[in-house]
């Protein structure tokens, strides 16, 4: 029972809870998802040139995509955070003050932006090389081609390994309160963190916790459903047809143009 | 059966082409240092289909794609109308003949009016409306007017096939390619896509087809070529092809497929 007792005190407390809610709705969600949805908007228009770059048939164009990539995804997030955040302090104070929130972001976006490419190269190379083929038979640039026809397609095939993208960037988001943010600027973990330190008690950094599997756990869920609806699409019901048929059909049209 | 004979019947409404002439000359296509395609002569009068007929890997297909470039020839020269088009621009080489692949390769996400549209809408700049107005057309010219608004995915192989076919003619071409259009159709949607080949080409359009269907070569085709290991073994009408064969190889070949 003691230990019952012991656990709901650490993790449970709902006085402690109640008093952090305020605070982790107004100020460390709102942080969280600023974070995280600047990133990943960075990161996917990032994500895309490199995908682009990163399949061109000219090895001095994808070089350079490969490098930016083979960085980014090969270093600790943390690392990368502490570097871009503390490293480049002096230019983003002339830019955008003494906040290191931007700086955040543009760290956060250049995590983001590898994995993203990675995962919009592997949805364009996934396209059958037919659509390609088909596109230039008809005349179209490679250009276009790939704009109109096989990059949509690629797309949709990694929506889902987008939205978990997404998760890591809202969990990789917390790092960011290593460069000292201000109150205002605090994000979930940091703003149940400083509660709990407080309290001497970790319940808010449950109930910060809590937060994080609210944006996280429907979005999965979510991303299926999207998912089957992209790849099936809203189908044309048909009845049951027969090959057949299929003469007829030229014949029919024949008996048509000439009844006009 | 009745392709042939329908010439008569052909209603007054049907969209009659302008094939251009095609000749190779000498074409000899290569992967690196391989040479597939040796050497290839072959003159395509305008308005007239030539079927390539051969066993697997002879170089059928790769002859095909380097008609409209898509594996740009090694040497040689290609003629389209007369003139050389090895030193056009490809895309606009391509906007003039058009080419219907073994597996349709249509554009799953879009409609059949969509994948019919959208080069002339976006290759050849015409407005949407006008771009919609020629693909209902040639829909309707490929027995789909019924269809049009189906996904690739609703579709019949013969179908989709048919779709690809209109997609093609939508950019008005000069000649057509058909890389074994009706290989991956099941036996009984065969007919109808074959159908609508020979009716293509009794309304005047240039055509070249590699083909395993021997019947349509026949009975469709004005020249028939035998490829076999790159090279043209053996060129002529349907019936010295089929009925007098001079070659072993072609003989052997007809033994086997006929």
């Amino acid at each position: 029972m003691e230990f019952l007792d012991n656990l709901g005190r650490t993790f449970f407390d709902v006085e402690a809870m109640a008093e952090v809610l305020p605070h982790l709705l107004q100020t460390g969600l709102v942080n969280t998802l600023v974070l995280s949805i600047s990133a990943t908007i960075i990161g996917v228009v990032v994500g895309m040139v490199l995908a682009v770059l990163g399949i061109s048939p000219v090895r001095w164009v994808r070089a350079p995509a490969r490098i930016y990539t083979d960085i980014f995804r090969g270093l600790p997030e943390i690392l990368t955070i502490l570097l871009i955040g503390q490293g480049f302090y002096w230019l983003s104070q002339d830019l955008f003050g003494p906040s290191p929130y931007p700086l955040g972001i543009i760290a956060l976006s250049l995590i983001s932006s590898a994995y993203i490419g990675e995962i919009f190269r592997s949805g364009i190379q996934s396209v059958e090389k037919g659509q390609m083929e088909a596109c230039r038979a008809l005349g179209m640039s490679y250009g276009r081609a790939m704009a109109l026809v096989v990059v949509p397609q690629g797309v949709r095939r990694v929506l889902p390994a987008l939205v978990n993208q997404f998760i890591s960037i809202v969990k990789a988001s917390s790092l960011v309160y290593f460069l000292g943010l201000m109150v205002g600027e605090r994000e979930l973990f940091r703003v149940g963190q400083d509660a709990a330190v407080l309290t001497g008690n970790l319940s808010p950094l449950v109930l910060a916790g809590i937060f994080y599997l609210i944006i996280t756990v429907p979005l999965t869920h979510l991303v299926n459903f999207i998912d089957q609806r992209f790849r099936t699409g809203r189908r044309k019901p048909t009845g049951p047809t027969s090959g057949l048929k299929e003469v007829t059909e030229l014949e029919d049209k024949k008996a048509v143009g000439t009844a006009s | 059966m009745s392709t042939i004979d329908n010439k008569t019947t052909t209603a007054a409404d049907e969209v009659v082409y302008e094939g251009s002439s095609l000749e190779l000359e000498g074409v000899t296509l290569a992967y690196g240092d391989v040479e597939v395609v040796r050497n290839v002569s072959l003159k395509v009068a305008p308005g007239t289909t030539t079927c390539v007929i051969g066993p697997s890997g002879s170089g059928k297909s790769t002859l095909l794609r380097g008609i409209n470039r898509l594996h740009e020839p090694k040497s040689g020269d290609v003629r389209v109308a007369g003139r050389s088009v090895l030193k056009d621009k490809p895309d606009e080489l391509r906007r003039r003949i058009g080419m219907v692949f073994q597996h349709f390769n249509l554009f799953p996400d879009h409609t059949a009016l969509e994948n019919v549209a959208l080069a002339p809408w976006k290759v050849k700049g015409q407005s949407k409306a006008q771009a919609r107005q020629v693909a209902e057309d040639r829909l309707r010219e490929v027995g789909l007017g019924e269809r049009m608004d189906h996904r690739p995915r609703d579709l019949s192989g013969g179908q989709q096939q048919r779709v690809a076919i209109a997609r093609a003619l939508a950019m008005h071409p000069e000649v057509m390619l058909f890389d074994e259009a009706t290989s991956a159709l099941d036996p009984e949607l065969v007919k109808g896509v074959l159908r609508l080949m020979a009716d293509l080409c009794q309304r005047g359009m240039t055509m070249v087809v590699v083909t395993h269907e021997m019947g349509f070569a026949r009975k469709v085709a004005d020249q028939v070529v035998f490829m076999d290991e790159g090279e043209v073994v053996e060129a002529g009408t349907p019936d010295d092809i089929f009925d007098n064969p001079q070659s072993d190889r072609l003989r052997t070949f007809l033994s086997e497929v006929l």
